[in-house]
């Protein structure tokens, strides 16, 4: 990985003018009647700023993710580097040819065959036509539609469509490749097809910027990432570290302060007053990445009934459609305060590497007094969990499978027969 | 120097940059080498045009030769025989038939180049390459169109005992400059439908004027002479009359010289106005269209 410099950004801004009173006149009729009925009047005008302000630069050979909330700017950032739109403020130098992929088919036309639209495609993205004809067969091959390559694309099934599209785009021969949220498209097997080809694409010493909400796909792939947010940049740095600074940013404050006693059932008194969600760290977050601790403070005080004697309290974790999950008390993990009179404390919770998929969750918090339930809030805190990389291997666990991810090692007690050169070629090329 | 560029000067790039992305103020210059560059997207789409008009159509590429005879042959009928229109010592049909020759190149141009940029929006949205180039992709499928027609000639002349003079080989001059006309008008248009929708359902009604406007029906020599003063304003009107003459001599077009040079600096105005009209503005298409 060489010093230099292959992007240089510096102040890049992009602000759009957003019209109000009135809808953008989208035909001359309208904008010529509109001007007769009100020669003097000015169109109430905001200008929005997609992008304010940001600086970084991007070396030779790194792999670059950008990660932010939708809305937050990353597209636009990647079409101002292609050029598509042009930047409000701020200077953008570039070492190299950028090849962009920005939507997976753009250009294809279902009337024509799928070998024209490899073509059509091709020159689209910028490929001269040696060069398409040079990796054609290695295109053909990545997407394998070799049989259909004379039938109108329009015939191909979904999945086939969208491999060709990217087998074409994964051809591209830039020094600077550009990709935006690409990876998800096809089955299981073609999107370890693609991650394969994004690893081969970084190893040969490309620049490569990535835009994806797939963590476990930016963790596994870049060797760093920039955090979007708003439109400015919030954090560039180590993966690993702009993930979780993504994760945290996403603390919604709203969701755990709320009325408690909408929640309380009727038998139940008003001692449980608050309750929070919190990070390993102790901060307010409400998404969380699947895997990491997640800390549920619960604050009690006494009532006119009276204080409690030593507090039990317990959990009970919910899905958003599968159910019960699971559910842990003081008792079980034989948590024993003092005794005493408690007239008011902070109960804290801290789950350690829970093991479930990603999801909406909420929890039951249950507060007794050592004989029996005194206090219950049903679903008084929800989080959610994020899709990270737990396995380590840049595949995250199967999503709809269940709601808990396992922790598995495997072993293979067998003899396998060697096999010819050609066939443990073809047999390497697809894994 | 600002400091900035100080520190990313001092962190070892000998060589300049490829390119500089700077936010640009007025019209962008214009990058002929770019589009030379894309010329090959330019052929593909055009191909893609050509290719897409005639798949899965039954009478396939014999529709080309046939629509230009049909045309010719409608007017040959409602303005040769229901109007008894005569257009001198050429046979009607003939008169006709070129005239549509060169009006078609200049509508086909001008209405599928209207509506390009548009029709292509998610190419724009997507991906980088000069705009131009969609405009410019609608000229060659109008011109293989002209090809075919004109090679039509080739048998249809003789079959009238008429044959071309020395004067043909300005023709090539008069077909560029209605490709030139039509293309920089079609840029204006294509980069206003971009803003104003309604700019491709004026269109027809203007080219329907114009073509009645025009002496493609009916030569110059029919206009009375009170109104060919504000009749020649009109560059097609000089444009098709010396491009009539270039095929089939005098009997088929009066080649004015002032009106056709006047004709042809229009033509010339045009394509550079709109060249930069288009250009100026381009820079929006992306975040409007």
């Amino acid at each position: 990985m060489s010093e230099d410099i292959a992007i240089s950004v510096r102040n890049a801004g992009k602000a759009y003018t957003l019209v109000h009173n009135q809808a953008r006149h989208t035909t001359l009729a309208e904008a010529a009647l509109e001007r007769i009925r009100h020669p003097f009047r000015r169109q109430n005008k905001e200008t929005f700023w997609a992008l304010r302000d940001i600086s970084f630069d991007i070396r030779q050979g790194d792999v670059v993710g950008i990660i932010g909330r939708n809305g937050a700017g990353k597209s636009t950032l990647l079409k101002v580097l292609s050029q598509i739109t042009q930047p409000t403020t701020g200077e953008i130098d570039l070492w190299g040819r950028v090849g962009s992929l920005l939507e997976v088919g753009t250009g294809f036309h279902p009337e024509l065959t799928g070998r024209e639209n490899i073509y059509l495609n091709g020159h689209i993205l910028g490929m001269r036509k040696k060069e398409i004809d040079r990796q054609f067969d290695a295109i053909v091959d990545f997407a394998g539609v070799e049989q259909f390559l004379d039938t109108p694309v329009k015939r191909f099934s979904s999945g086939m469509y969208v491999r060709l599209a990217f087998a074409v785009a994964a051809h591209l021969d830039s020094e600077i490749l550009i990709v935006d949220e690409v990876l998800a498209v096809g089955d299981t097997d073609f999107q370890k097809k693609c991650l394969g080809k994004m690893k081969d694409v970084a190893r040969s010493g490309r620049t490569v910027i990535l835009v994806s909400h797939n963590m476990a796909a930016v963790g596994n792939l870049c060797n760093s990432a920039l955090v979007i947010r708003n439109g400015q940049l919030m954090f560039q740095g180590d993966t690993n570290q702009a993930i979780a600074f993504y994760a945290q940013q996403n603390a919604s404050i709203a969701r755990t302060h709320r009325d408690p006693s909408e929640f309380r059932p009727k038998w139940a008194r008003n001692l449980i007053r608050s309750a929070t969600v919190r990070n390993a760290a102790g901060h307010e977050q409400g998404t969380f990445l699947m895997g990491s601790d997640i800390r549920i403070d619960m604050t009690f005080q006494e009532d006119a009934v009276g204080p409690l004697g030593a507090p039990v309290m317990g959990i009970v974790l919910n899905h958003s459609t599968m159910g019960i999950v699971g559910g842990v008390n003081t008792r079980m993990t034989a948590f024993e305060p003092q005794r005493g009179v408690y007239h008011n404390g902070t109960m804290s919770c801290t789950l350690k590497r829970p093991p479930f998929l990603p999801g909406t969750y909420s929890v039951d918090l249950w507060l007794g007094d050592g004989h029996a339930d005194v206090d219950c809030l049903l679903g008084f805190v929800t989080f959610d969990l994020e899709t990270a990389d737990v396995y380590g291997t840049g595949r995250p666990p199967a999503q709809k499978l269940g709601v808990i991810f396992l922790d598995a090692e495997w072993n293979l007690d067998a003899n396998p027969d060697e096999v010819s050169t050609r066939e443990n070629a073809a047999v390497v090329a697809t894994s | 120097m600002t400091v900035k560029t100080a520190v990313t000067a001092s962190l070892g790039n000998r060589r300049p940059p490829l390119l500089k992305i700077r936010p640009r103020v007025g019209v962008a210059a214009i990058n002929i080498r770019e589009v030379w560059q894309f010329r090959d997207l330019l052929i593909s789409l055009a191909g893609r045009d050509v290719r897409l008009r005639y798949k899965q159509t039954m009478l396939g590429a014999a529709w080309v030769v046939l629509q230009p005879l049909l045309g010719a042959g409608i007017f040959a009928f409602v303005f040769g025989a229901v109007a008894n229109l005569s257009a001198g010592n050429v046979p009607y049909f003939i008169f006709s038939y070129v005239g549509l020759l060169g009006w078609n190149v200049f509508n086909t141009t001008l209405s599928k180049s209207s509506v390009c940029l548009v029709g292509n929006s998610q190419l724009i949205s997507k991906i980088y390459f000069p705009r131009l180039v969609l405009p410019l992709s609608t000229v060659p499928s109008a011109l293989i169109d002209f090809a075919v027609a004109a090679a039509m000639l080739i048998i249809l002349l003789p079959l009238y005992h008429l044959h071309p003079g020395i004067e043909i080989l300005l023709m090539p001059v008069f077909l560029t400059l209605i490709v030139l006309l039509s293309i920089g008008i079609g840029l204006v248009t294509a980069a206003l439908t971009v803003s104003y929708r309604d700019v491709q359902y004026i269109l027809p009604v203007l080219t329907q004027f114009l073509l009645y406007a025009s002496p493609v029906a009916y030569p110059v020599s029919r206009v009375p002479l009170r109104f060919q003063r504000i009749y020649f304003l009109n560059p097609l009107s000089g444009l098709f009359e010396a491009f009539r003459w270039s095929i089939l001599g005098t009997d088929g077009g009066q080649m004015r010289l002032g009106a056709t040079l006047y004709a042809s600096a229009v033509c010339v105005i045009v394509f550079v106005f709109g060249v930069w009209a288009f250009k100026a503005m381009e820079r929006r298409f992306a975040d409007i269209i």
